[in-house]
């Protein structure tokens, strides 16, 4: 569903990514390094938030390296930021009524996303800066599914939250990628990020430090690059 | 309360007349953070509207309802140029878009100078504004009621676009988290002209109300450029509750103080006021409470 050839990208004069590729036979990838290592910032470039200055970013078959994020999210990709971020002066209601506008099944989609989440369905009418840190995390992932990816992209999304609620968010997770759904994924939880992968890489310093095949067992070595 | 009323009535009026100039920049100032000081050129556009469209209908009882829609449109494709042209490249250097601006500013106010007679234009007000409306004896002028209504109703058409409309949803989205906006699927580019369309159209419908009450000329904007951008900075930036607020205050100020002093006089208290207020509450009469800033 999604492949990267060969990346370069950053901020400015300043590059963060060197040549980094994730091939595209995997459905679900877990990107994994330390802060500072590049993973946001390929997640960024992954959506079109930054433009790679090299490389290639291609999705279900199409180059879509020099399109515009609103364009991506119309061919299939969505995107949870990093830091539960919501429109909070918006209320809830109206942070999945921004995406759903326009959708033949905007309105269906929206009761769904109420019934797989009751907390946003009990505060849809407050506004979204005075939801709590795993609301507003749900209600991200919930705006992130009313648009019908085919590809969801997410960046640490049980960073700073209650453990409840970060189990919850795993298993929503891990329901999505079985139901069909393409997941990138960086997780600082690497246990949980090795369990739902098929793919991993770790990044290090802006490049792929190692990459293999998901699953727990791949843990030691993964720690072992991680050290780097 | 014989000597009260009249500075009161009036002074609302001219505060309508504050908020209908002040109405658009809350969109372009307030909530995308553009300083466009060619806003008053957009009033004077259209009041230039108002007296072609009397040119072509001489009957001003349809003239002006005609022109009002007509300046709308004008004004907001006179903004959307300059969002196309020229803002677009700038918008995260202020200083660069308010010199950019006054530039813009003085070409508009050249061209009203070729295009029309230097003393200006006189624009007729329709016969259904002949007139007064008694108010507890005092005889209120038609036209000055005609702003106020004019003001209340752009101001709810505003209010309600913004709050329940899917454009308003995505503006307001636009404005509190660009990134986050677009990797919802909206397109901020095109949030972006279309908001800078409706700023500037309002302007437009500003200089309709104002050629009815001091005619057309290609120095008009510049008296409103001022007053207009700290009534929205006074309000809060970006709310128009305060915007609606601060204008009439504003506007009931000056008249009080012109009564008691001179015109020229009222005007220079008036913004101290409004100075001394900023100082004391630099954030303006409302402010935008999250649980962050709680």
């Amino acid at each position: 569903m999604l492949e990267i050839v060969d990346i370069d990208a950053g901020y400015g004069g300043t590059k963060v990514l060197h040549g980094v590729s994730i091939p595209g036979s995997a459905n679900i990838v877990a990107v994994l390094g330390h802060n500072g290592a590049g993973k946001t910032t390929l997640l960024r470039a992954t959506i079109g938030l930054i433009r790679p200055t090299r490389g290639t970013v291609r999705f279900d078959g199409e180059d879509v390296t020099h399109l515009a994020p609103n364009r991506r999210v119309q061919r299939g990709m969505a995107y949870v930021a990093q830091g539960q971020q919501s429109f909070e002066q918006l209320t809830t209601l109206e942070n999945l009524q921004l995406v759903a506008d326009g959708r033949r099944n905007g309105r269906a989609k929206i009761a769904e996303m109420l019934e797989r989440f009751p907390a946003l369905a009990e505060f849809a009418t407050r506004k979204a800066g005075l939801l709590s840190g795993g609301q507003r995390q749900q209600l991200a992932i919930a705006r992130a599914l009313i648009t019908e990816p085919k590809l969801l992209i997410l960046d640490e999304p049980t960073e700073g939250i209650q453990p409840t609620i970060v189990a919850e968010i795993e298993q929503t997770i891990i329901g999505l990628a079985e139901g069909g759904l393409s997941v990138l994924l960086v997780e600082q939880h690497i246990g949980f990020a090795l369990e739902a992968a098929e793919h991993y890489v770790v990044l290090a310093s802006g490049r792929v430090a190692q990459e293999g095949t998901g699953g727990t067992a791949a843990m030691g070595s993964v720690r072992a690059a991680m050290a780097i | 309360m014989d000597e009260l009323l009249p500075p009161l009535l009036n002074g609302t009026a001219l505060g309508a007349l504050l908020l209908l100039a002040a109405l658009g920049l809350t969109l372009t100032f307030g909530q995308m953070g553009v300083i466009n000081m060619a806003h008053g050129e957009f009033i004077m556009a259209g009041a230039f509207v108002a007296y072609v469209t009397q040119q072509v209908i001489p009957s001003s009882d349809l003239s002006i309802p005609l022109a009002l829609p007509l300046a709308f449109v004008v004004a907001g494709f006179l903004g959307l140029l300059l969002e196309v042209t020229i803002i677009q490249w700038m918008y995260r250097r202020p200083l660069d878009t308010l010199l950019a601006t006054v530039g813009v500013a003085l070409i508009l106010q050249q061209a009203a100078l070729q295009i029309f007679p230097a003393q200006g234009v006189p624009v007729e007000k329709p016969s259904w504004l002949d007139g007064q409306i008694d108010v507890l004896g005092y005889e209120w002028p038609l036209r000055q009621v005609f702003t106020i209504v004019l003001a209340a109703a752009c101001v709810a058409a505003l209010a309600a676009w913004l709050k329940y409309s899917s454009f308003g949803r995505r503006i307001r989205a636009t404005v509190q988290n660009r990134d986050l906006a677009e990797t919802s699927g909206v397109a901020t580019r095109s949030v972006d002209r279309i908001t800078f369309f409706v700023g500037s159209g309002l302007a437009g419908v500003a200089g309709v109300a104002a050629s009815l009450i001091g005619g057309t000329n290609s120095q008009m904007g510049v008296q409103y450029i001022i007053p207009a951008f700290l009534v929205v900075v006074a309000g809060g930036i970006g709310q128009i509750a305060g915007t609606v607020i601060a204008a009439l205050a504003v506007g009931i100020a000056m008249t009080f103080f012109a009564y008691w002093t001179s015109g020229s006089l009222a005007q220079v208290l008036a913004f101290v006021l409004v100075v001394i207020f900023l100082q004391i509450r630099p954030q303006g009469l409302f402010t935008v409470r999250t649980r962050g800033l709680a």
